[in-house]
């Protein structure tokens, strides 16, 4: 049943009008009929899903459901699922079935969620196209032959082709946001700490976070509710109650003040895509929004400054792969050092040993003060600018790409030009705060997503603004021509 | 910011990757790119700024000092590259 959402399959359970069990084998023929188009799977768990499907099915029975139970969901190929092979889309954990669930998809378990599968995504989630997986690009179900966005690309694209209703993503630098501006979802980013890094494979840790890939608003407010939870496991997680997302989606906008920063409007923007940014951020003016300039002067800082955190920790976080405990080991190591060096050299793909180096290059002895307590230090410029503004606004817009999905293969021989393309997401996950894309409309066939973003632990006022203008428009609701 | 061979080389052998002669050069040439994408920070002045670890300035939580987790030693054997005896094997450290 392609192109539904969370809520109506949540119904259709709750109604009976059909069991979990005959949504999931429908879902699961669905992707093995259609996803050789896309490539936006890596494993599918069909046995495992149907056994959840059961026990879903159960809970619906006695009256014990929650919202999500028996409802088909994907988990990006980061997340640790238990029994379940976990790739991160690298060779080097080509086999690796993970002893343990990640909090999230436990949580996700506990709710009666039901796991069909792992979607493909960039090496270790370092890409903004989905062309550095171990396991092929994926395409975007909008064009074809143009990139996804990434890193979460599989599991952006799975959702846009209508293989899944929701999918979960991680975001370092924009990891969500992208590949949901590229592929016309909405994608949220929380705030730092608000959802649990627990067995989720670690890219850059004071960064990372975990959150939802859905169509609608409403069904990434039904996520966040099973996702957002404090962990004692984590121990940057946050120790505070969650809100239930649902219940303020549709709370008036009036007043709202809605802050433009002049930074997001400059050269490099696309004026096809700034047209229709403003045209979608327009649309609030009629719910009784106002818009005010703000500025971010520090904003173009994001770039050297993210370059120099996430491969730093990166560098860290990866030498846990060494061949000894878990993943690929080369063969016939002569020694340790020859174990380690070649393990890496032939379990890493390209993208990830640049910023492996990158990193190792940036803490080696001599380097760290003017590298990375530098990035850190302008990592607060950011912050300030952010803390700053939302003393003047309630959320601040703005486009989350500089232009719609580019063409396979066209940015990969430099690195550099890739990088530039994430200047708008990365300084929200420097500054922490939260962020999410919804669908703004469309430039020459291809989907534009409008930036929102919001001071720390204000997830609900975002869903809400962005619920408020998929009430109003029916960009959203439109599907690629490619299902 | 250039590197130069020798630089990659050192680099390299500290991450822990072997990295072939012939790759060499193309390592110097798109990691050089990457830190010339970022020197342009060295620009700013960021005297009396304090570096941001944590976005929320959050200190590390502690727990009280008591067993939580149970032992899985067979499950994460299991899924080692090589074992022996209960061990992880690795090749011979000590001559």
């Amino acid at each position: 049943m392609p192109y539904t959402t969370i809520a109506q399959l949540s119904q259709g359970l709750k109604n009976g009008t059909f069991s979990s069990r005959e949504l999931t084998q429908d879902v699961i023929a669905d992707i093995k009929a259609r996803d050789h188009l896309y490539n936006s799977f890596i494993t599918l768990s069909e046995e495992q899903a149907l056994a959840q499907a059961d026990v879903a099915d159960q809970r619906i029975a006695a009256g014990e459901a929650a919202p999500m139970t028996g409802v088909p969901i994907a988990h990006k190929d980061l997340f640790c699922t238990q029994g379940v092979r976990t790739t991160a889309a690298s060779k080097i954990l080509e086999n690796f079935v993970p002893p343990y669930n990640s909090t999230v998809s436990q949580l996700f378990v506990d709710a009666g969620a039901v796991s069909v599968g792992k979607t493909n995504l960039d090496e270790f989630a370092m890409g903004s196209s989905n062309e550095h997986s171990f396991f092929g690009t994926v395409k975007n179900p909008w064009k074809l032959d143009a990139v996804p966005g990434g890193s979460s690309g599989g599991s952006a694209a799975a959702v846009a082709a209508g293989l899944i209703t929701g999918a979960t993503g991680t975001d370092t630098g924009g990891s969500i946001r992208q590949p949901a501006a590229f592929c016309n979802l909405t994608g949220i980013k929380p705030t730092y700490g608000r959802v649990s890094r627990f067995g989720i494979i670690a890219y850059a840790s004071s960064l990372d976070q975990a959150g939802p890939m859905t169509r609608t608003a409403e069904d990434a407010a039904m996520m966040m509710n099973v996702m957002a939870q404090f962990d004692p496991q984590d121990s940057t997680s946050m120790q505070m109650a969650t809100p239930d997302y649902t219940t303020s989606l549709n709370d008036s906008l009036a007043g709202l003040k809605i802050g433009l920063p002049k930074e997001f409007f400059e050269a490099g923007l696309n004026p096809q895509v700034a047209a229709a940014t403003m045209n979608a951020i327009k649309q609030y003016e009629a719910m009784g929004a106002e818009l005010v300039d703000i500025s971010l002067p520090n904003l173009q800082l994001c770039i050297p400054a993210y370059y120099v955190i996430a491969p730093s920790e990166a560098s860290s976080n990866l030498s846990r792969y060494d061949g000894a405990r878990y993943g690929y080991r080369c063969q016939d190591p002569v020694d340790l050092m020859d174990m380690y060096c070649r393990t890496r050299a032939e379990g890493f793909g390209e993208e990830v040993k640049n910023r492996i180096m990158v990193g190792t290059y940036a803490l080696s002895e001599g380097f760290y003060d003017a590298y990375y307590l530098k990035a850190q230090r302008i990592r607060r410029l950011i912050k300030n600018d952010f803390v700053k503004a939302f003393q003047q606004v309630d959320v601040i817009m703005g486009p989350v790409t500089p232009s719609p999905a580019f063409d396979i293969g066209s940015k990969t021989s430099d690195p550099v030009a890739m990088y530039l393309e994430d200047i708008y997401t990365l300084a929200i996950n420097l500054a922490g705060i939260p962020a999410l894309s919804t669908p703004a409309g469309f430039v020459d066939g291809l989907p534009v997503g409008l930036h929102i973003m919001g001071d720390y632990f204000s997830e609900a006022k975002l869903l809400n603004v962005a619920h408020q203008l998929q009430q109003a428009t029916d960009w959203h609701m439109q599907t690629p021509n490619s299902i | 910011m250039a590197l130069d061979n020798a630089d990659i080389l050192n680099i390299a052998k500290l991450a822990r990757l072997q990295v072939d002669a012939s790759q060499v050069d193309n390592y110097a040439s798109s990691i050089s790119s990457i830190l010339n994408l970022v020197d342009s920070m060295q620009q700013v002045d960021t005297d009396g700024i304090e570096p941001l670890a944590n976005p929320l300035d959050a200190q590390q939580r502690l727990r009280a000092d008591q067993v939580t987790a149970s032992n899985k030693r067979d499950e994460y054997l299991a899924i080692a590259p090589k074992t022996e005896a209960g061990l992880f094997l690795v090749p011979k450290v000590i001559e």
